[in-house]
């Protein structure tokens, strides 16, 4: 899309932004798939981060080869595997490749992913690294020292709206508001009641927030999703929805529901946008936004 | 105190293969406590070691002793006779402990028994738990007495992530959300709003990160002679 990110969210518009994952090796032929089909429909394409604490080619390389493909870029940036050293260079070179959109998260732990026995450092906590942003574009970096050519990014941060710990979360919500984010991307979300409670809070704020919305291919997925990742509840109604799809329907399944949330979400005015995850499906996103209207 | 768990015998026994005379010596404090290498333990480790390497046809002998504390001078300093008749020692201190005994005696080899684990405490008999990094600039006092760096699994600052659930971590279903635990407790307290401030990169140049850390008190000091 033409419009830059920082202006589709000033604008008021509904927005909607995705998501592309950096393969595991060099073979950017899938990925490139995905962003050209992308590029057109969404306002934004998240570049996750070494997702799931798996390597991967680097979201910063892949957030150039989007602004090379005329796609708008969100470098997702996690505090896990690079210190403040690391993340500050990092930063800059993203910049100066043309990147304007960054999303700050903390990262799972790496003994969820594929190097376990790896050092992790989170040197930085995502606030953190909301300010070490906001740093480099008054023209110094986190140390105090003088930049010779600052950034300018539009800065996101996460936020799980379903968390069993919501006061916390609210804690780090705040703080993520008050060290600069201007709009927040959340954790999947299937439940509409927990999510407008979140909306309530939220909006005693102007941050952006994008619900997110992770496309359901199996009731299976729906069950380790409630088992396995923290802060995501799909509801047993939404599970026996797609558990009695046809066989070879589910992923069929899967978008209607996503579809129908996000024009709840839109006709209801729940939340200024969407955040679409189809991890490793990302070719039915034009579908899905099709089926919704927006 | 320092919390520590025995080596797998085969790895003790790799390393002492060679020495036909060894000494095991155990620690009398830290490690006695965690029942990993006290007197005790000293026993059972020498005697698995003589019949595992009489299963290979060795005749080794095994000394035993163990001194209050292997990390300080005074009573490592009773062991000299004892290490200077045999091949090698074998100490089920911690690394602590096994760094000392190498230090005085620098020409015997040192060996270590145990996996030096991390500072802690029982949480019940039977199950330690990990409470201090020891980073050397101690923040208990705004976070309730639950540190942060040695409780949640990613050492945050600012509050929980996203990976709390029923209080525990995405790591383990068995392990706390530090980040719950601090926030409950500030609770109790009515003391939430110490959590508000925003915290800036924690300075870890007095964790580990300048090398080797020494103390230094002048009004304590006095040169040693050996």
């Amino acid at each position: 899309m033409s419009k830059q990110f920082k202006d589709v969210l000033a604008s008021g518009e509904f927005v909607i932004t995705s998501e592309i994952g950096p393969p595991k090796g060099t073979n950017i032929e899938k990925m490139l798939h995905h962003i050209e089909i992308l590029k057109d429909k969404v306002h934004g394409m998240n570049v996750t981060d070494n997702q799931s604490s798996v390597m991967r080619l680097s979201s910063v390389a892949v957030c150039h080869i989007i602004t090379d493909h005329g796609g708008e870029p969100i470098l997702q940036m996690t505090c896990r595997d690079r210190n403040r050293m690391a993340l500050q260079s990092d930063l800059l070179s993203a910049y100066v490749l043309g990147v304007r959109n960054v999303l700050c998260l903390t990262g799972d732990h790496i003994s969820l992913g594929d190097h376990k026995g790896a050092k992790q450092v989170f040197d930085l906590d995502s606030v953190q690294l909301i300010a070490a942003v906001k740093s480099l574009e008054a023209g110094q970096d986190i140390g105090g020292n003088k930049l010779d050519g600052g950034v300018e990014f539009c800065v996101g941060a996460t936020a799980t709206p379903e968390a069993d710990n919501m006061d916390s979360q609210f804690l780090k919500f705040r703080k993520k508001i008050k060290t600069g984010a201007g709009f927040f991307q959340t954790q999947a979300v299937y439940d509409m009641v927990k999510l407008k409670a979140f909306m309530e809070y939220a909006r005693q704020s102007d941050v952006k927030i994008l619900a997110g919305i992770l496309v359901l291919v199996s009731a299976g997925m729906a069950r380790y999703l409630n088992a396995n990742v923290a802060g995501v509840t799909v509801p047993q109604e939404l599970i026996d929805e797609m558990a009695g799809a046809e066989k070879g329907k589910a992923l069929q399944k899967g978008m209607e529901i996503a579809a129908r949330q996000i024009k709840q979400i839109k006709d209801e005015k729940i939340c200024d946008g969407v955040h679409i995850m189809a991890i490793g499906k990302e070719e039915v996103v034009p579908e899905i936004l099709s089926m919704s209207g927006v | 105190m320092i919390v520590a768990e025995q080596k797998p015998i085969q790895e003790i026994k790799a390393m002492i293969a060679d020495h036909q005379k060894v000494l095991v010596v155990g620690c009398a404090t830290c490690v006695t406590v965690c029942m990993a290498g006290g007197e005790k333990e000293v026993g059972i480790i020498a005697s698995c070691l003589r019949m595992a390497l009489r299963i290979d046809g060795k005749e080794p002998q095994m000394i035993e002793d163990c001194i209050q504390r292997q990390c300080e001078w005074e009573f490592v300093d009773t062991l000299k006779d004892k290490v200077d008749g045999v091949d090698a020692v074998l100490s089920s201190a911690c690394g602590v402990g096994v760094q000392a005994l190498a230090e005085r005696f620098p020409n015997k080899p040192v060996y270590p028994a145990l996996n030096t684990s991390f500072m802690g405490m029982p949480k019940e008999h039977g199950l330690w738990v990990e409470n201090c990094r020891g980073c050397g600039n101690c923040g208990l006092g705004r976070f309730g007495g639950i540190c942060p760096i040695a409780r949640c699994s990613k050492g945050l600052l600012n509050g929980p992530c996203g990976g709390s659930q029923n209080g525990k971590c995405e790591v383990s279903k068995e392990m706390d959300c530090g980040w719950q635990l601090i926030y409950e407790r500030l609770k109790r307290l009515d003391q939430l709003e110490k959590l508000e401030e925003i915290l800036p990169p924690k300075d870890w140049s007095t964790d580990r990160d300048k090398g080797q850390r020494r103390m230094y008190r002048g009004d304590v000091y006095y040169e040693q002679t050996v």
